[in-house]
């Protein structure tokens, strides 16, 4: 038994990546909703760490009701088994909860070019006064149109194609496209 | 076998206990345990109900910005479930989960407010109800976020910043129905007056409610109240409808005393799993 347990310990170590290698192994694979971000990018890989010879991977769902986050999940598994790695734990972690803040600069380029209007900061709803305060204004958020530019836009539904995303339509190129609205 | 508890079933507790009698262990009633269970499963049965009820209009709504708009209301309240009883099924220690409590309680164990188990009748009828749900649903989430349980903290930190949108978009078509024509108004007002008996519900304490206030664990309901009110009166101002005037409030719900409606829905949610036990994909 004793003999046993140090081999497979001796094996394990050997191929232990450090986390830096597997972050990167993880930057390549894609949000299977929007395949031209990362989950990386994306923001919703919250550690990596080796506990003994676990690796163990936190990941926080984006909204509590993504059915990504499953396939998330295997993807993340898949990818690191491929990588020869055995013992995986995936942790879900809430608290932080995810904030589009966290999706990266260069993230926010690649979905405008994929057609997708990036989320702007700061604009999360705060329940109904932030829609009182917009109705009273009269300044509705301006989205730019992701194809033309155009800011005159305009707001056809809270909720698009997935709870993450309202739907849109520019008034200048009558493009529909997604807004990744601000939580 | 008993006959199905209504809200006028005095006490549906012990009509479920000799129901379940053998089959399972149950929390001692009055105990922290129980009562921390039963907060929580009122949170998640809430979401649960409600999320089955607006996931009913897939396919069949208005128009199709609207229908993708409900099915992803309805799929967020799904995942706040999936958290509220996914902890209750922890709190209770028992090995049930998420799936277990929602797909194999009876009726008499569903902790949620009568309103959100109404039928939907038309689109208007069913924004009205999301709204006055919403309204409650809001500060509720923002006070339980300073929960002495950090569990419950996070669940209602997350579930806030989605439920945000929910009133967002609630409180807007509530406006524009009621403020629209002739015929939305007239359907508003009517939905109105049908849903509003059954909004006072969310505001009455029992005595679990008392000591989980006491324990810091979830408000008091009867302090969301100003809250509500004044989301209430401003959204109703603004789509030309008059607040009733009557406060009477059909109540049951959060005892597990329900309407026939809850019955009739479980059949059709819980269809699966009463007739494959245990299927899973």
């Amino acid at each position: 038994m004793a003999a046993a347990r140090l081999s497979r310990r001796h094996v394990v170590t050997a191929v232990q990546p450090d986390t830096d290698t597997v972050w990167h192994w993880l930057s390549e694979v894609p949000d299977p909703e929007i395949p031209v971000i990362s989950i990386t990018e994306l923001g919703i890989v919250r550690d990596v760490d080796w506990r003994g010879d676990t690796l163990v991977v936190t990941v926080t769902p984006t909204y509590s009701g993504c059915p990504a986050t499953s396939v998330i999940n295997f993807e993340i598994e898949q990818k690191l088994r491929e990588k020869g790695i055995e013992r995986i734990e995936l942790k879900r972690q809430l608290s932080p909860p995810w904030s589009t803040d966290w999706i990266a600069e260069e993230a926010k380029e690649k979905l405008r070019a994929y057609g997708i209007a990036p989320p702007i900061e700061g604009t999360a709803a705060e329940g109904v006064v932030a829609g009182r305060v917009r109705r009273l204004t009269g300044e509705p958020l301006t989205i730019p149109c992701p194809r033309c530019g155009s800011p005159d836009t305009r707001l056809v539904s809270q909720f698009g194609s997935t709870p993450c995303k309202a739907a849109y339509q520019c008034n200048a190129c009558l493009e529909p496209f997604d807004y990744f609205k601000c939580i | 076998m008993p006959s199905l508890p209504d809200i006028m079933t005095p006490d549906a507790e012990a009509l479920a206990k000799a129901a379940g009698k053998g089959r399972r262990v149950t929390l001692p009633a009055g105990s922290p345990e129980h009562d921390l269970f039963t907060g929580l499963t009122r949170m998640g049965d809430n979401t649960l109900i409600l999320g089955h009820r607006v996931s009913e209009w897939c396919g069949h709504a208005p128009v199709l910005e609207e229908d993708i708009a409900l099915a992803n209301v309805a799929l967020d309240m799904i995942g706040q479930t999936q958290l509220w009883l996914g902890l209750a099924g922890t709190v209770e220690g028992h090995g049930r989960s998420a799936d277990d409590l929602a797909f194999l309680r009876d009726a008499w164990h569903f902790r949620n407010l009568l309103l959100v188990e109404r039928p939907n009748r038309d689109f208007g009828h069913t924004l009205m109800r999301q709204f006055l749900f919403d309204a409650w649903h809001q500060p509720m989430l923002k006070a339980l976020e300073g929960s002495s349980d950090d569990r419950i903290g996070e669940i209602a930190l997350k579930a806030g910043k989605e439920v945000a949108y929910h009133l967002e978009r609630s409180a807007d078509l509530v406006i524009r129905l009621g403020d629209g024509t002739e015929e939305s108004h007239a359907k508003m007002k009517d939905a109105l007056e049908r849903l509003w008996p059954y909004a006072g519900e969310m505001f009455l304490a029992d005595e679990v409610d008392v000591r989980l206030a006491h324990e810091g664990l979830m408000p008091d309901p009867a302090g969301i109240r100003p809250a509500w009110d004044e989301t209430v009166a401003e959204i109703l101002a603004e789509a030309t409808l008059n607040r009733p005037d009557s406060d009477f409030a059909h109540k049951g719900g959060k005892q597990g005393r329900h309407t026939e409606d809850l019955g009739h829905l479980l059949t059709s949610m819980q269809w699966l799993q009463r007739a494959y036990p245990g299927a899973t994909w």
